[in-house]
């Protein structure tokens, strides 16, 4: 009965969506025991073809194909995951503060956030990368920095529409802490956008670290991930080789699937029936 | 008149300062690390009066503020310094590739803007057709899919299974004009498919909110054409979003710029950007990133200002 009333209500789409989702954390999760080799283990000579014993070949440096998928998927997830739960840390927090005390602290935040974002996303984290190195903690705190100024604007705008309420108005009066305010009367009003941003931010956070990994710039070697392993590998595309898309068809698969589900739950959360 | 002219002179005004705040950061981001430039150039294990000899030469003695006058002085007038790497001046180095950018990203430009105004406009007046739900699903496709993916994608289509464009966009100075546009083609058309379908959306979203408006129901319950309701009531209500759509996206061209160059070893400017963070180019990082976020804010301010001047309210006080 309860299956039924679900099957009914997902659309085709964001289904997919989850189950591919599914598929790439259990796969994450399972990778040291599922890689056929170890992560940076030099198996043969470079840019060996598909067979039975290197399902995807090797790279260009004599690595299992597939296994460097595998690592990469969990090393590039590992590291967005973590890099979109700091951003919302920062983002909501300093959103929700901004959104209940208004004034000065409200006005000096969006001023700031007004300024990081008059400089495009990519150039400004390439500019803190040149000045902080590439080290996997700076790349996860330049991310997280750039990208809450995105949570933070959306969480002031929808909060700020909440914090004016009567109901908040009664907690003030009630006596109630700031704490209190945006955690039991503010925060729980505005999960609904705050979730189906929490997805997209992961997309975009997924696609930047892929970006800069491509660039040379993002997670270092021996570490795999998949934006590294296309640019690395490019070379076999030229020759009809169609193996280093792989890793980048597997990236668009991933944020195609978030999306699907993400732009799922916008709709039922909007009511909307366009 | 008066007061379109006041709001456009404050919106230039506030782009002026925002640029300026801008370069501060860029400046004092640098200035913050610890060593300088005559200890990078001349290595740790320099004597300490060679290092503060070159700190006199370099003018690096004076104090921050008064180096950060001279060096926007000098930025405005074209000078952009010397690169730390290879010593040479910077200006050289970036306006061949800068004009090599602006090249690629115009031929991006002008094939992505009619096409997406074209298709996003259709999308808007034959809503929830096939047609429209097809631009729904490629735009949701279209933002998640990585630059690097679609650019191999073409080059791999396009350069090796057909063998009708190179895969390689190395352009030199003394190209004629096919020559330059036939390498440019696939690093355009990647940049296209990146901006095209959420350029479109954008615009079917403009479209429809307005198509919804009380006054454009007015007009056709006056029984008038449905090309009289578009032309003449609707569109000219719709240039200010639409030239939010097609500036935001143009900014977007941007930072897709960088990836796409690097994808087809293009030599523009956001190699040169990639290349300089990998070896820690300071000098050649501040300036390109000037560069990029001064043509990324002056899109944002035409964007607005357009939208002052075209908004018709504005045009006729009452």
């Amino acid at each position: 009965m309860i299956s039924t009333l679900f099957r009914a209500k997902i659309p085709k789409t964001a289904l997919f969506g989850l189950v591919v989702v599914s598929v790439y954390a259990l796969l994450a999760v399972a990778t040291p025991w599922i890689a056929p080799f170890r992560e940076s283990e030099v198996v043969g000579g470079a840019y060996m073809p598909w067979s039975a014993l290197h399902v995807l070949g090797t790279d260009n440096l004599g690595r299992d194909m597939l296994t460097r998928i595998l690592y990469g998927g969990r090393n590039t997830l590992g590291i967005a995951f973590t890099a979109t739960m700091i951003t919302f840390l920062i983002g909501m927090w300093l959103g929700l503060l901004a959104a209940v005390t208004g004034g000065w602290i409200d006005q000096m935040l969006a001023r700031i956030v007004d300024m990081m974002m008059s400089v495009p996303q990519l150039i400004f984290k390439l500019f803190l990368l040149s000045l902080f190195g590439t080290s996997i903690p700076a790349l996860i705190l330049i991310i997280a920095a750039v990208d809450s100024t995105r949570v933070f604007r959306l969480v002031r705008a929808t909060a700020s529409g909440v914090a004016v309420m009567e109901y908040v108005e009664v907690a003030r009066l009630r006596g109630e802490g700031l704490a209190w305010i945006m955690i039991r009367e503010v925060l729980p009003n505005i999960t609904a956008p705050l979730i189906a941003e929490f997805g997209l931010r992961f997309c975009f956070v997924f696609l930047a670290i892929s970006a800069l990994s491509f660039l040379g710039l993002g997670i270092q070697p021996p570490m795999a991930d998949w934006g590294s392993m296309v640019r690395d590998n490019a070379t076999l595309i030229t020759f009809g080789d169609i193996t280093p898309l792989i890793p980048a068809a597997a990236i668009a698969l991933l944020t195609v699937s978030v999306n699907f589900v993400v732009d799922w739950m916008l709709h039922r959360a909007s009511g909307m029936k366009d | 008149m008066k007061s379109i002219l006041k709001l456009v002179a404050m919106r230039l005004g506030l782009g002026l300062i925002g640029l300026l705040i801008v370069s501060f950061g860029i400046f004092f981001a640098v200035e913050a690390l610890p060593g300088d430039a005559a200890e990078a150039i001349l290595g740790q294990s320099a004597e300490p009066e060679t290092v503060a000899a070159l700190r006199k030469e370099m003018n690096l003695d004076r104090p921050a503020l008064v180096r950060y006058g001279d060096w926007l002085i000098h930025v405005v007038q074209g000078d952009l310094g010397r690169s730390v790497a290879t010593g040479r001046d910077i200006s050289v180095l970036i306006v061949p590739r800068f004009s090599n950018t602006l090249f690629l990203a115009v031929t991006a430009a002008a094939i992505s803007v009619p096409v997406a105004l074209v298709l996003g406009m259709a999308a808007a007046l034959w809503r929830y057709s096939t047609f429209d739900r097809a631009v729904t699903v490629g735009t949701l496709t279209s933002v998640a899919l990585p630059e690097f993916f679609i650019g191999y994608v073409l080059i791999f289509i396009f350069s090796v299974k057909l063998a009708v464009f190179p895969s390689l966009s190395s352009i030199a100075p003394d190209m004629g004009m096919g020559e330059r546009l036939l390498r440019t083609i696939l690093p355009a058309f990647s940049l296209v498919l990146v901006v095209v379908a959420h350029m479109m959306r954008m615009t079917r979203a403009a479209i429809i909110n307005l198509l919804a408006a009380p006054y454009i129901e007015m007009a056709r319950l006056k029984g008038m054409s449905n090309a009289r309701v578009i032309f003449r009531h609707a569109l000219p209500n719709a240039v200010a979003p639409i030239v939010t759509v097609v500036a935001l996206n143009l900014a977007y061209l941007i930072t897709g710029v960088v990836v796409v160059e690097v994808v087809f070893v293009y030599p523009g400017l956001g190699q040169l950007l990639v290349d300089s963070v990998a070896s820690r180019d300071l000098p050649v990082v501040q300036a390109s990133c000037l560069i990029f976020a001064a043509a990324y804010i002056l899109l944002n301010l035409t964007a607005d200002v357009v939208a002052i001047v075209s908004n018709p309210r504005l045009l006729h006080p009452r």
